[in-house]
């Protein structure tokens, strides 16, 4: 079963084309790598897809709703969470996780039963009526990824979540990407950092608004005759791909 | 030419003595000392809130510390402030340049400021702005993230500094663009400029003359990549299966297995020291016949600067 199809997809800003006629599927369950240079389209694309932007042509569903006409049903059966939004600081960590519940709109009693469960899980449960500032950025970023799937959205998007973040805690937060993914929640994310890209099941490369080359790490490495996704990414994005 | 101004500088760029700062009861920097010679590339790395960012605004000036003493160019970063000011360039975290004005202005600003211009400099700025130039009408907030950082480095230094601060870089950056911003940076060692940079990229990291790995205020080990490495005495493994998520769980559950985590297409997991030769035939036998894992792989492995940062932060 396919959680996001898209066909021919295409944003134009002016006569600037960013994403330029772009068709993929997302299986459910798969974790989805999106790579590509900055630059080259991946943050426009990610935008139809979560609704937040209507697209010039082309068609999509996302969670089994139409991006043209569905796209406020797309918001409410997602996830999102960025390296740059995530949390509110200044709330506390209880009054996170009602808000965005609130905003998801799970009914109180799941929402207090969830909550607990969260807490407990994370082992945050002496924290709970502390602010989000005060929270080291490894507890911090699984809190926020937490609260992205905490209303079970069939699909997450994961735009950069480990930007700027240390080896050890990017570590800590893959495992909770896998352990969603094993649940049957669709992961699709975006990253720079290339030893994340071999943690996907399969990967898109996009350049220039184009999906240049889709398929499992393995495949692509193997394509490319290329030791690594790091080669992989540099053979692709400089356009050297008449291999 | 850039050089010639830095004859008769002491032979260490940064000297830092026994330097604290705090913020009401929390210790960012922590009695830290170090020094850094003249013309080294010098990395510091650490998780967040490890005190990195405090310890740029130190050394730039920017901040006074509670205790200690710090010296930039033989300068006193509190007394000596103006002088240091005019002749550090520093490349914040975050992208601070002016994002409505276009990327000719944004130079020709920086440099205006500096009491200079971009042909004085030009040389020192050659390789990056030749990149940059097709754009250079271009408003910078609507640059390319590689664009954007290439554009702050060009800003950083335009007026030719001694020294050049720059706080994670390569953030948000692209993998090919981060190797080109560090093809840059290498090649300004050849101005015997030095270089301060943080970042959360081991593969940078493993770039620099020396490296601090840096947490709670203080660095807990300051070495070249070389000797770090080095430094590694656990037996290493790489580790891959069909189902890398249930192997990482299985891995964890061996009692001769130290730590074991993601690490790319394989899984990597140390060992500890008392176990014989046979750890790897052991292992192999265990996941096979009891945890039922299919097309695995077991490799002794050498460590990278990653694996060590990972055993340093547990």
């Amino acid at each position: 079963m396919n959680v996001i199809e898209v066909r021919n997809l295409v944003k134009k800003f002016g006569d600037f084309t960013a994403v330029n006629n772009i068709s993929f599927d997302v299986r459910k369950g798969e974790i989805f790598g999106f790579l590509g240079a900055n630059g080259a389209g991946k943050t426009t694309a990610m935008r139809m897809l979560c609704g937040l932007s209507t697209p010039t042509a082309g068609e999509g569903r996302v969670a089994g709703y139409d991006i043209w006409t569905e796209a406020e049903l797309i918001k409410r059966n997602i996830g999102y969470m960025s390296q740059r939004f995530s949390l509110y600081n200044d709330l506390s960590v209880i009054d996170n996780i009602k808000f965005f519940a609130g905003i998801y709109g799970v009914d109180k009693t799941t929402m207090q039963r969830r909550s607990n469960e969260l807490l407990t899980r994370l082992n945050l449960e002496k924290e709970r009526n502390l602010m989000v500032e005060s929270l080291p950025q490894g507890w911090k970023q699984k809190l926020a990824f937490s609260i992205a799937i905490f209303h079970n959205p069939q699909i997450v998007f994961l735009d950069e979540p480990t930007g700027g973040v240390d080896p050890e805690t990017r570590r800590q937060f893959w495992e909770m990407i896998y352990e969603a993914a094993n649940q049957g929640i669709t992961i699709f994310v975006t990253t720079h950092y290339m030893d994340e890209a071999e943690y996907c099941n399969r990967v898109s490369m996009m350049v220039d608004g184009r999906i240049e080359a889709l398929d499992s790490p393995a495949m692509l490495k193997s394509r490319y005759n290329a030791s690594s996704m790091s080669d992989v990414f540099d053979i692709i994005a400089r356009g050297e791909t008449n291999l | 030419m850039a050089e010639s101004n830095f004859n008769n500088l002491p032979h260490d760029a940064i000297v830092v003595e026994g330097v604290s700062k705090q913020f009401g009861n929390i210790t960012a920097v922590d009695n830290l000392s170090f020094t850094v010679p003249r013309g080294e590339l010098f990395g510091i790395i650490g998780p967040d809130g490890a005190g990195k960012t405090t310890l740029f605004r130190l050394l730039t000036s920017l901040m006074h510390p509670t205790e200690g003493n710090a010296y930039v160019d033989g300068l006193h970063t509190v007394r000596d402030y103006k002088l240091i000011r005019q002749r550090v360039g520093y490349m914040p975290g975050k992208f601070s340049l002016y994002q409505d004005m276009s990327v000719r202005e944004n130079l020709e600003f920086f440099a205006s400021v500096f009491g200079t211009t971009i042909e004085e400099n030009y040389e020192l700025i050659k390789d990056i702005y030749c990149r940059l130039e097709p754009f250079a009408d271009r408003k910078a907030g609507k640059l390319s993230g590689g664009m954007k950082q290439k554009l702050a480095l060009c800003c950083a230094l335009i007026h030719a500094p001694s020294v050049l601060f720059l706080d994670e870089p390569t953030t948000g950056v692209d993998p090919s663009s981060r190797r080109e911003f560090w093809d840059m940076l290498t090649r300004l060692r050849e101005h015997n400029i030095t270089i301060i940079v943080s970042t959360a990229y081991m593969d940078e990291a493993s770039r620099c003359d020396r490296v601090a790995m840096m947490n709670n205020g203080r660095f807990i080990s300051t070495d070249t990549p070389f000797n770090i490495i080095r430094k590694f005495d656990k037996t290493l493994l790489a580790i891959r299966a069909d189902n890398m998520f249930q192997l990482l769980n299985d891995i964890r559950r061996l009692d001769f297995v130290d730590s074991c985590y993601t690490f790319g297409e394989y899984h990597h997991a140390t060992i500890n020291q008392q176990t014989d030769e046979n750890t790897k035939e052991k292992m192999e036998q265990i996941l096979t016949s009891q945890y039922h894992h299919t097309n695995l792989h077991i490799n002794e492995c050498t460590p990278t600067l990653e694996d060590c940062f990972i055993l340093y932060s547990r």
